[in-house]
């Protein structure tokens, strides 16, 4: 009955925008209480039309340096993201090109380590940073993002890679091809959509890494996850510069995430249903 | 001194032993098929020849030069393969160049190349094309221009015409034949399709279980078979395999010298089937296959089923009663073993 059709295609559409609506719901809150005073934002009932005030922002660039926080951030997301990818990559070419018996393992052992609370690994690697004199740099971020991240970035450019047709490789090569030429030429444009997903969602996973920026850093090469950090303070919460700091923190993944979704997605479930 | 020679070939997955010593001698300018059943290694084979497996033991010559250890893009080879393998991000001249550019090869010779190829195989309109946007046809073709334009010392083709439709296989069939006649390379063929082998092959190197049962040109294969198995292999239908313990009266025509466990292979045109009774042996129409062009009649004879062809329509039907006649010129002799003892007379 079309009638029927109608309404349960009206209930879907209304179900869809109610989860929409819910999961939206803490990131919209924190965009409108980002402009309140404090004292709005404490108000009961809680308040969704008020005067808007932009002294939220300037007292969270005044008090701690948004700009280097960002700045670290972005470093380190970078940084760690490309390095992640050249270490990945040729990883899970040879796995995806060159199985062994032991290949499986491998891999199911790589994704196993991400198993584990960060919290289990805290001690030793802070203990490693200390000795190295690498407290409070960015480099020591750099690397954990980076071994972090890695399990993730090797399996899913190895479902990325496993899709390319191992007889084009072979053509590749009866055409003389060499394994830096057959990479650069073949599977590196076969792969970009791939490793464009991988590369993102691993700069999202860093920019938004939070336990080890706050455990191993401190002034010197903090990221925004520290400065969102440091409004939790003992004086009590101040819920509206928390949330211009938290907006000021999140803006660009947000918006860098938005221009790129559907690379992310596509890289999210490509990984997920192989 | 052969172009290309395989010296006891040997070819190991761990402990499968699946190319178990080859040797064969290649002329320049020949064209060789490699058929046999899935499974035979003939595949394998090829791909030794062209460096993508390893050889376990053995010695590959190319022009009196051992390739055995070489690497696939030294070997001066080029292969076209069943899946066609185009790069698909590429357009059809950049498939067809990307060897030629990898070689440094001045672009002015290339894009000449290139486009001499192209027009040998009707593709000059789709040369800015991608592989997606070609038919299977024009994609096999991009995949043989890919070849051609590297004029390589040998050809290596694996089953190239596969995973093309019927019509399509025997056009391209043709074509592959012409281009060989046109530019004389040493071909490498692997097919399990007999009709490519007859058709395209100087010689036919038929393969089983990892070993050469035999190797000749097509007729030859056809008419003096070294051995059961390629017997029964070339043909089609296949030559009928009678006992020669299960029928005495086949066996007398052959007079007396098969061993009492061998076999007799006659053609399916070596067979007339007579309606009724009263000439030669006594058998009972199983089944009638009218092809149009040829009859093909099994018929049931003391519990052994032959098949017999001829050029004429027939009105028999299944349960007919028939006599089979057998010419005796034409048998084929087999011992227990399935070496062939003796092939009668000459071909009709």
């Amino acid at each position: 009955m079309p009638n029927e059709n109608h309404l349960a295609h009206m209930a879907r559409t209304l179900g869809a925008w109610f989860a929409a609506l819910l999961l939206f719901f803490p990131l919209g809150w924190l965009f409108l209480t980002a402009f309140k005073t404090e004292l709005q934002a404490i108000h009961v009932p809680p308040l969704f039309v008020f005067e808007p005030t932009l002294d939220n922002f300037s007292e969270v660039q005044r008090r701690s340096d948004y700009l280097l926080y960002a700045r670290n951030s972005l470093i380190t997301s970078v940084v760690s993201t490309v390095l992640g990818l050249l270490i990945a990559a040729p990883a899970a070419y040879s796995m995806a090109f060159f199985r062994t018996r032991r290949t499986r393992d491998i891999l199911m052992w790589m994704l196993s380590t991400k198993m584990m609370p960060a919290v289990g690994a805290l001690v030793p690697i802070y203990v490693l940073a200390q000795m190295a004199g690498m407290l409070d740099s960015l480099s020591a971020l750099i690397i954990v993002f980076t071994l972090s991240n890695l399990p993730i970035m090797v399996w899913m450019l190895y479902s990325n890679y496993k899709d390319i047709p191992p007889e084009i490789l072979e053509a590749a090569r009866m055409d003389g091809a060499s394994l830096w030429t057959e990479f650069r030429h073949v599977v590196m444009p076969l792969s970009v959509g791939g490793m464009a997903s991988t590369g993102l969602l691993c700069l999202v996973l860093s920019w938004n890494e939070a336990f080890w920026a706050l455990n191993l850093t401190s002034a010197k090469a903090g990221t925004l996850a520290t400065l969102i950090a440091s409004y939790s303070s003992p004086e009590g919460l101040f819920w509206a510069k928390l949330s211009a700091a938290s907006l000021l923190a999140i803006a660009p993944i947000v918006v860098f995430g938005w221009f790129s979704q559907k690379q992310l997605v596509q890289g999210l479930t490509f990984g997920a249903v192989k | 001194m052969a172009y290309l020679q395989l010296k006891h070939i040997t070819k190991s997955f761990g402990d499968a032993h699946i190319i178990k010593g080859v040797d064969l001698q290649i002329q320049k300018g020949e064209f060789i098929v490699f058929v046999g059943p899935s499974g035979c290694g003939k595949s394998t084979l090829l791909r030794l020849i062209a460096g993508l497996e390893p050889i376990t033991s053995g010695q590959l010559m190319l022009d009196g030069a051992d390739i055995t250890r070489l690497p696939s893009g030294k070997r001066d080879l080029a292969m076209v393969f069943q899946s066609y393998a185009l790069y698909p991000h590429m357009s059809v001249f950049d498939n067809m160049s990307f060897a030629l550019k990898l070689a440094k090869v001045p672009k002015a010779e290339i894009r000449q190349k290139v486009e001499r190829a192209a027009e040998q195989l009707n593709l000059t309109a789709y040369l800015q094309r991608t592989p997606r946007e070609l038919s299977g046809g024009q994609r096999q073709r991009v995949a043989i221009g890919r070849a051609i334009v590297r004029a390589p010392k040998v050809f290596l083709f694996d089953e190239p015409l596969s995973n093309l439709d019927a019509a399509l296989r025997g056009n391209t069939r043709v074509e592959i034949h012409k281009l060989h006649k046109a530019l004389g390379a040493t071909t490498i063929y692997v097919t399990h399709d007999q009709v490519e082998a007859m058709t395209l092959a100087d010689r036919v190197v038929v393969l089983k279980d990892g070993l050469i049962e035999q190797v000749g040109s097509p007729l030859e294969l056809y008419d003096r078979p070294a051995n059961r198995f390629v017997a029964q292999f070339i043909g089609m239908p296949s030559m009928n395999m009678l006992p020669a313990k299960a029928l005495a009266s086949v066996t007398r025509l052959a007079g007396g010298r098969v061993p009492p466990n061998g076999f007799v292979g006659v053609r399916p045109e070596g067979l007339r089937v007579h309606p009724g009774v009263g000439v030669g042996v006594p058998g009972r129409v199983d089944l009638v296959e009218a092809l149009g062009s040829d009859t093909l009649i099994h018929v049931d004879v003391e519990g052994t089923t032959m098949v017999a062809r001829q050029n004429e329509r027939t009105a028999l039907r299944i349960g007919d009663t028939v006599g089979v006649e057998i010419d005796p010129n034409v048998l084929h002799l087999f011992n227990q073993d399935g070496q062939t003892l003796a092939a009668q007379g000459s071909p009709a």
